[in-house]
């Protein structure tokens, strides 16, 4: 309990401390609400809506989590496949960077066009944002195999599928845990970027199309509390991967011991 | 030898194996016309001819980078020959080879019974029947403690001694060592040298044993090698006149004294030409 204090101390005095000096000087400057709202005022908004922060972030995160799911999943084979081969690497490796530098913004409206407003296209948007990182490290880890490791399964004559699940993967977990941990972020960022092209559609808006509309109201007490509920969204997922690496590295690697 | 019932199954399930009717004792091993130009035009060995009878201690010495590595991947099979071949004395080239580096790499991710059982399960071996046969692997070396334990909770030369159980866990016919314990203290270097030279009494393989220190060689081997500098040529080729029980007060006799300066002067010899 006193390591746990010790722990959570420290940010939680620096944040509060934080709050106190922003609602102190908005006030005392006598700064318009609309431009920056004291953080009472975006409190007492998060308390005043909060069906529309909710509903933004369960719809937001379910964009989220569905193109997050699709990055994990084809970021993954993608790069076992691409470790197979050099050629193949050289082939096809430089065209997975398009997925990093392609303006999101830019391709958003051609998502609508293929996919429709709503989920579909929205889901995409957080999926290319999301899925290079996550090809890249995996990419990396499988190649940092243990050269000799590699040796004594040749030695041993294993096959090529028990090289890759007995000794590529496992020893791939560090940076493919890295990988998920910058996607899980981006994965939010690459949706909210989304639902500001392809977000409006029946239903519940998500979170970028509440700071859509508040933005156009001038509702900026609202708008700080979207986009505090939008960090809070991509912290969670991170969190959420955190954990996950945790359990599966804390016996044995560097990066989460003694923690 | 009392363990080849349960063994042969076990090594039959893996092709490399397959071919072993005992495995418990050494293979002998012919090197004719043996090369190896790396695509770099580098020469790591030139044209040698070498052979190792069944169940021989053989220490490999040279200095470093002078191929002697290179020469125990090619016998390993981890690098083909330019020219020349490799035969070993039962049929076909199915031997069943282990290899230990000069770092134990282990797998961090594994618990050291685990560790140790990789090379059974590879070879197809069912689970308890592994896991018994790494436990008492582990228990040669003297780690069968440290089983539940993951490598890096281990010192160094616990470490090695995990890599040698491994190594030790198909009842190899060779074993094959590249500097294993160079990288550790004197006092357990000397330890884990005197439980390599017991069990390969025990065990009866044939060890080929790279190293570049010569009381090493002398205090381990019954056969010393030394090699030129790049590319390895054979400059002596060196039965060691010393007692098969072999202890600490060993190394301060005229006679190791002795054979420790032969390996010297050829060593010198190597370095010369």
């Amino acid at each position: 309990m006193g390591a746990f204090l010790e722990r959570a101390l420290p940010p939680t005095l620096a944040l509060g401390g934080f709050l106190a000096i922003w609602e102190v000087l908005t006030r005392a400057l006598d700064v318009p609400a609309y431009l920056v709202p004291p953080p009472s005022a975006v409190l007492a908004a998060a308390l005043q809506e909060p069906s529309t922060l909710l509903v933004g972030a369960m719809t937001t995160g379910r964009a989220a989590l569905v193109g997050f799911a699709f990055s994990c999943a084809f970021g993954i084979l993608a790069a076992i496949t691409l470790a197979t081969s050099r050629r193949l690497e050289r082939a096809f490796y430089p065209y997975t960077v398009f997925l990093q530098t392609v303006p999101i913004v830019a391709i958003a409206p051609l998502l609508v066009l293929w996919f429709g407003p709503g989920l579909r296209a929205v889901a995409v948007s957080a999926f290319i944002v999301s899925v290079f990182p996550i090809i890249a490290n995996t990419l990396a880890g499988l190649r940092s195999v243990d050269p000799a490791l590699r040796d004594l399964f040749r030695l041993y004559g294993a096959s090529r599928l028990a090289t890759l699940v007995k000794l590529e993967l496992p020893s791939a977990i560090p940076e493919i845990v890295t990988g998920l941990r910058v996607a899980a972020g981006l994965s939010v960022i690459g949706t909210i970027v989304g639902e500001f092209v392809a977000g409006f559609a029946e239903g519940a808006p998500g979170l970028g199309i509440v700071v859509l509309t508040s933005y156009r109201q001038l509702r900026t007490d609202v708008l700080f509390a979207a986009v505090l509920t939008a960090a809070g969204l991509g912290f969670t997922l991170f969190a959420l991967v955190n954990a996950v690496g945790r359990l599966l590295l804390r016996r044995w690697h560097a990066s989460e011991l003694s923690r | 030898m009392p363990r080849s019932g349960p063994l042969d199954a076990a090594l039959s399930a893996g092709g490399l194996h397959s071919r072993l009717s005992d495995a418990a004792s050494g293979v002998g091993v012919t090197l004719r016309g043996v090369r190896r130009i790396y695509p770099t035009g580098l020469e790591a060995v030139a044209s040698l001819d070498l052979t190792i009878e069944a169940g021989a201690f053989v220490a490999f010495l040279g200095p470093s980078g002078c191929g002697k590595s290179t020469l125990l991947r090619l016998i390993a099979g981890l690098d083909q020959p330019t020219d020349g071949s490799i035969t070993f004395s039962r049929a076909a080239s199915g031997a069943s080879v282990a290899f230990v580096f000069q770092d134990p790499h282990l797998m961090p991710w594994r618990r050291v019974l685990e560790n140790a059982a990789l090379p059974l399960e590879l070879a197809g071996v069912g689970e308890r029947d592994r896991k018994d046969r790494a436990m008492a692997a582990l228990e040669e070396v003297g780690l069968a403690d440290a089983a539940v334990r993951y490598p890096r909770e281990l010192s160094g030369g616990m470490r090695m001694r995990v890599s040698l159980a491994r190594a030790l866990v198909t009842r190899p016919a060779l074993l094959l060592l590249d500097e294993p314990f160079a990288a550790l203290d004197e006092l357990t270097r000397r330890m884990l040298d005197d439980q390599l030279r017991a069990l390969w009494q025990k065990l009866g393989m044939t060890v080929l044993f790279v190293t570049h220190t010569l009381s090493e060689a002398s205090y381990l081997a019954e056969r010393a090698i030394v090699f030129s500098k790049s590319p390895a040529r054979v400059v002596a080729d060196h039965t060691l006149a010393l007692p098969r029980e072999r202890e600490h007060a060993l190394r301060s006799t005229p006679a190791f004294l002795a054979e420790e300066q032969t390996l010297y002067e050829a060593l010198v010899r190597g370095e010369a030409t």
